[in-house]
């Protein structure tokens, strides 16, 4: 579909209701970091055990998604989790055994694993 | 002062006064410190707790046996012994805000704002985060010369070589007369420890497009090129994919938004020669010609691609043009200091706690990049020298830690901003070896034109090499410097210009090092093979054996419980016993 000048914006509106887990779309997000530094430390792995506890859990209103290096590359393999209306939490260093507790006390449970998370909220930009 | 608290008591407090007494008494010292007890001090969990006045400290003593290693070095000689003190115990740590972390919390983001929150294989989801709305005010509320003036006024500069401000090689392309004309985005990032580039294109690779077709707005260019190298497979992908999808919403190709503006864009992929990332090679390169460099002028903005008006940019500066025009030019320019505007991109790598890629506005100190935003040198090493701008850039010593990182305050160090590279070295790492890695790269890559390139970095590196080797004599520092000087000065390119700078500013920081290797043939970071010997400490060697089972040359010998001995003729120096041995017992001389 070629774009008008108007349909920046209605793609700028659908987006934020999915994106930003408004209106119902999805209860928690989990973003794993998957550039070359994540990819080579293990991303694959996480990425591919949220899927298979998700699937496991059959949650529908759980978001996976991928998305480039967050900047701290040698704290890799790193995820960010979000719950709706709940700031991110970066989680690092993280493994197939980390998962299983991240996904079970923060993204079913709701509680942020502390012991592995990095930080909470979002970075500034500009 | 002993506290004798029942909490206190009843866990041992009298046995600890009485262990006391007798090793005051032993030391002969029971006249000189008194021995009080007192009530409770509240701290009863943690009992007993024993005060040592007037110094102030508190200890935490859960067993007698600590206490003659106590008085010896808290009364005898003076030294509180740490792993006794009472710490409070910390209220339960909580996650803290990203923001009050300073790796995160002192960067900038402009280049990298969607930096890990947007998957980079949607556009949607850039165009969710404000995408492409740069691309439409410059359609329709923007001729091109407005956006040259709007770039004119960010300051946004190009931080390789001069450094020239972005929309002066803009505005000569769009002032040459034709109509065929051609923008490139250079990704042919090819120094060692940096991946700036890399990640931008995996993080948002739509910016780069946007800030590239915004360029070919205002130069009047109809096609462009994305020069990234075959090494980076997944930001390839990435960036085929956001091409895919760019075209798929017309946002590339004929017609664009609507607005009759027409531009199409391409990926070439390169092999991976460094020399391509001078632009007359790199244009040389994807006209299926030897990546060699040619005599500038007539510069590529003036007859590049074909022969026509060609403009190149690297990953950065595209990047960085979509958030100009979006969020105007002055908001861009108050970023960075007088000088230098805006943010850089750093790939910061070495001996530094947090590895990564961080964004920081122009004009932060050093100091900040390494100790805040990096967390220090691991192990508890010291910082010896920062290395910027890869091969063709220099090595700032710790003296100079201070200094703001801009283009000039770099310049004037004898190092360049250049794409981003940041090295950090500890006191381990040996300069004369630093300099001849670098040397050996840039020779390696030297693309063999011309002959002050070719051949004088050759020599140097043979020179280099003896004093690495031990082989050195008085006058190859002079030597050294004159030919880096020619070197310098007579190369074609950027790559044999720049080529002698991680020579020639380890002469001016750390001219000892060599003068140690030469003079003394010794290498003070312990790093050069043939000017160090491993031996072994006899007061600390327990006689483990675990070093004489590690060596690969059965260099080492002893008796199970005896002091352990490095036969240095049978030593290939690898260091395996140094990094094995859990006693200090083998030390670099």
């Amino acid at each position: 579909m070629k774009l008008k000048l108007e349909d920046l914006d209605k793609i700028r509106q659908r987006m934020k209701a999915t994106t930003i887990l408004r209106e119902g779309a999805g209860r928690v997000k989990v973003t794993v970091h998957m550039g070359t530094c994540g990819i080579a430390s293990g991303a694959r792995d996480i990425l591919s055990t949220f899927k298979k506890y998700i699937e496991e859990s059959d949650a529908k209103d759980i978001i996976i998604t991928t998305s480039a290096c967050a900047g701290l590359c040698s704290c890799e393999p790193m995820a960010t989790v979000e719950l709706r209306d709940e700031p991110p939490v970066k989680y690092i260093d993280l493994s197939v055994k980390k998962v299983a507790r991240i996904f079970n006390e923060h993204v079913m449970g709701g509680k942020i694993v502390k012991e592995f998370a990095l930080a909470i909220g979002s970075e500034r930009i500009s | 002062m002993i506290c004798t608290g029942s909490g206190c008591v009843s866990n041992g407090a009298f046995r600890i006064k009485e262990a006391f007494q007798k090793e005051l008494r032993k030391r002969n010292l029971q006249d000189e410190i008194q021995i009080v007890t007192t009530g409770c001090n509240g701290f009863c969990g943690n009992g007993p707790i024993v005060s040592i006045q007037p110094d102030g400290i508190f200890y935490q003593i859960r067993t007698e046996n600590v206490i003659p290693h106590l008085v010896e070095e808290h009364f005898l000689k003076g030294r509180p012994v740490q792993e006794l003190i009472y710490t409070p115990p910390v209220k339960k740590e909580t996650v803290p805000n990203i923001n009050d972390i300073s790796f995160f919390g002192k960067q900038r983001l402009i280049a990298l704002a969607n930096r890990g929150v947007i998957n980079s294989e949607e556009i949607d989801e850039y165009i969710a985060r404000d995408g492409y709305r740069a691309l439409a005010k410059v359609l329709t509320q923007m001729t091109p010369s407005e956006i040259i003036e709007e770039i004119k006024a960010s300051g946004l500069r190009v931080w390789v070589g001069a450094a020239l401000p972005t929309e002066k090689k803009w505005e000569i392309c769009r002032n040459q007369p034709g109509s065929e004309k051609y923008i490139i985005c250079n990704a042919d990032e090819g120094d060692p420890g940096a991946f700036m580039d890399r990640s931008i294109v995996e993080s948002d690779p739509h910016s780069v497009i946007e800030g590239m077709l915004i360029g070919a707005r205002a130069i009047g260019a109809q096609h462009g090129f994305i020069y990234i190298r075959n090494e980076y497979p997944l930001a390839l992908k990435i960036l085929m994919c956001a091409i895919v999808q760019a075209e798929a919403y017309g946002l590339l190709g004929e017609d664009i938004l609507g607005t009759g503006f027409n531009f199409t864009l391409s990926v070439a992929r390169g092999a991976g020669a460094f020399v391509c990332g001078e632009e007359t090679s790199l244009i040389n390169s994807l006209m299926g010609r030897l990546p060699q460099p040619q005599v500038k002028p007539p510069f590529p903005a003036q007859s590049g691609y074909n022969g026509k008006p060609t403009n190149i940019n690297n990953v950065e500066t595209w990047a960085n043009v979509p958030r100009i025009i979006d969020l105007g030019a002055d908001w861009f320019a108050s970023i960075g200091t007088e000088s230098s505007k805006g943010t850089k991109v750093f790939s910061l790598v070495g001996k530094v706690n947090n590895t990564g890629l961080v964004e920081v506005p122009m004009g932060i100190s050093l100091r900040e990049i390494i100790y805040d935003i990096g967390g220090g040198i691991p192990d508890g090493k010291k910082f010896k020298a920062v290395q910027t701008g890869g091969p063709s850039g220099g090595c700032i010593p710790e003296s100079m830690i201070d200094i703001k990182v801009d283009y000039e305050s770099l310049t004037k160090a004898g190092c360049i901003m250049g794409s981003g590279g940041m090295i950090i070295m500890d006191e381990d790492t040996c300069m004369v070896e630093v300099a001849r890695y670098f040397l050996a790269f840039t020779q390696e890559e030297s693309c063999g034109k011309c002959v002050p390139c070719r051949i004088g970095t050759k020599r140097m590196l043979e020179r280099l090499t003896t004093i690495c080797e031990g082989e050195g004599e008085e006058e190859d520092i002079d030597f050294l410097e004159e030919i880096a000087l020619s070197i310098k000065d007579s190369s074609l390119c950027q790559l044999g210009q720049t080529a002698p700078n991680p020579v020639l500013t380890t002469l001016r920081y750390f001219r000892d090092e060599y003068k140690a290797h030469i003079e003394e043939k010794r290498c003070p970071a312990g790093v050069c093979k043939a000017l160090i010997r491993y031996e072994i400490i006899p007061d600390n060697c327990v006689g483990c054996g675990a070093c004489k089972r590690v060596c690969p040359s059965d260099a080492i010998t002893g008796e199970k419980k005896e002091i352990h001995l490095i036969h240095q003729d049978k030593c290939i120096k690898c260091g395996m016993c140094y990094i094995t041995c859990r006693y200090d017992a083998i030390q670099v001389v």
